[in-house]
């Protein structure tokens, strides 16, 4: 695409599938890593 | 629902529901912005009128430019539609387990900061020291209730942790005892003034703590502005010192210089650039947590001035890691590839059910800052949350339980912010704290310029 690049992103919609283990760190959420 | 912005030289388009992030050129910025609510013709009419002197402005490049933004919103990339509400409604049904607690190991301190939230370590009580044995009850409170999630953190907190040392030792060894039969694994962090800072702390916090709080607010006058000990002294010369050792000594291992900005250093900037003079690498700097009518508040007519200095600070950040000598910023940390899922975004800190606070003689409450509020007292550590409505009603406290939060762009970036924050702004943990808000909006738009800088960089590379 000429005029616009995509960043490369995590797919919020895919992650309601793969996404809900908790294994990651409590946040006290942008900062956080997934730890799947 | 999309959000437009420029920042930096950047035009910059986030797809709110996908997480999807597009670096676009000026032509093709105005089109998505007319996308929508425009006809394919008009928009390619609006464009020629704008920009038609332009060699690279042809209608023909016009309708392939319209062509990618809707091939990106058949993709899901771009306009997508929100699909997780139903979602949320759920979360009543979400279990009880636990995976983090915050050891309030020492609600006494040896400092007398005006501006503590935690009214000088002693959360508006007695002043109390945790004991070994309501320690270790803890950590069986929270194997117990853990699940099968491996992952479990401790913070050590306060007050002043460091005054209770040997229990905070005694604990990390019981836990380390019991993590392989249980079959998990403790992430220990401490939070510290930095007075008591010596040897033996640093050593074994390099063996044991997973990461490490540093409390420093900058400049020495910030800092002494507010940090002072019980005779009223400023700290700043005392600890700088304690912190540059611990910093050095930690290597690769995570830490973070954390300080507190207010009404009276809305120029926090020049104590992030102070800080990184000082050695520091790992930073962080918060808004201050008081009573609006508090004198170091922040006002609306501070919010203007600390929106450029949070543009200050993401154009230093790129300037000098583009130098070799890179600093960090605690908000603009974002990893866009792999970032939370969405269960998580929607769900937040998870305060009150999967993250609690511990006092001294064992009372549960949602998070450290409800900590002294007989009406958050959850239950204990020996009977568990006997505050069962209290625990449904933190569970339901997700991004769509807040109608503020409906048109708001950043929302499963923040998930709806902090319940604490929003019960003393607005008296309801599912208010929102409006300059709260404001700012994080404007740390995300800085983070996300970053990752769009350096996705730049890597590509001319």
């Amino acid at each position: 695409m000429k005029r616009i690049k995509t960043v490369e992103t995590r797919d919020l919609k895919a992650s309601v599938k793969t996404g809900g283990c908790g294994e990651c760190q409590t946040s006290c959420v942008a900062n956080q890593l997934c730890e799947k | 629902m999309i959000h437009q912005y420029k920042l930096n030289g950047y035009n910059i388009v986030l797809d709110v529901n996908s997480g999807s992030v597009h670096a676009v050129d000026e032509v093709a910025y105005d089109m998505i912005a007319m996308f929508g609510t425009h006809s394919g013709d008009e928009i390619v009419a609006a464009m020629l009128e704008k920009y038609g002197d332009r060699p690279d402005v042809t209608e023909e490049d016009l309708r392939e430019c319209l062509a990618d933004i809707e091939s990106l919103k058949d993709a899901g990339k771009l306009f997508s539609e929100d699909t997780y509400a139903g979602m949320a409604f759920d979360f009543k049904k979400r279990s009880n387990e636990v995976k983090a607690l915050c050891l309030h190991v020492a609600h006494t301190c040896n400092l007398n900061c005006s501006y503590c939230f935690a009214s000088q370590g002693k959360y508006r009580g007695e002043r109390a020291l945790m004991s070994f044995e309501v320690g270790k009850r803890a950590l069986d409170f929270l194997v117990e209730n853990s699940g099968g999630r491996t992952n479990l953190e401790v913070d050590f907190f306060g007050g002043e942790p460091l005054m209770n040392w040997q229990v905070v030792k005694d604990l990390v060894a019981y836990a380390r005892s019991i993590e392989g039969p249980a079959h998990k694994k403790f992430r220990f962090t401490l939070t510290t003034n930095g007075v008591l800072v010596d040897d033996d702390v640093i050593e074994f916090s390099n063996r044991e703590m997973h990461n490490v709080v540093m409390s420093i607010d900058g400049r020495r006058e910030t800092h002494d502005r507010f940090r002072v000990d019980l005779a009223g002294k400023g700290s700043w010369e005392k600890i700088v010192p304690k912190f540059q050792k611990f910093a050095k000594a930690r290597g690769d291992r995570s830490y973070y210089v954390r300080g507190t900005y207010t009404h009276y250093n809305t120029d926090f900037t020049k104590d992030l650039f102070a800080l990184a003079d000082l050695g520091f690498t790992e930073l962080s700097m918060e808004p201050v947590v008081c009573a609006p009518d508090d004198s170091c508040a922040l006002t609306k007519e501070d919010l203007p001035v600390l929106f450029e200095q949070y543009e200050i600070l993401a154009r230093e950040m790129l300037k000098r890691e583009k130098e070799g000598r890179p600093i960090t910023f605690y908000h603009y940390m974002i990893d866009l590839r792999h970032g939370p899922c969405i269960y998580k975004r929607i769900s937040g800190c998870g305060s009150g059910t999967e993250y609690m606070a511990v006092t001294p003689w064992g009372d549960l409450y949602p998070c450290h800052q409800f900590v002294g509020d007989e009406r958050y007292l959850m239950g204990n550590i020996w009977d568990g949350v006997t505050n069962t409505a209290l625990r449904d009603e933190f569970k339901q406290c997700n991004v769509y339980a807040r109608h503020e939060c409906d048109g708001c762009w950043a929302r499963l970036y923040c998930s709806g912010g902090c319940a604490a924050n929003a019960y003393h702004a607005s008296g309801s943990i599912r208010g929102v704290y409006e300059y709260g808000c404001e700012l994080f909006r404007k740390r995300m738009e800085c983070a996300v310029m970053m990752q769009v800088a350096k996705a730049e960089d890597v590509e001319e590379a």
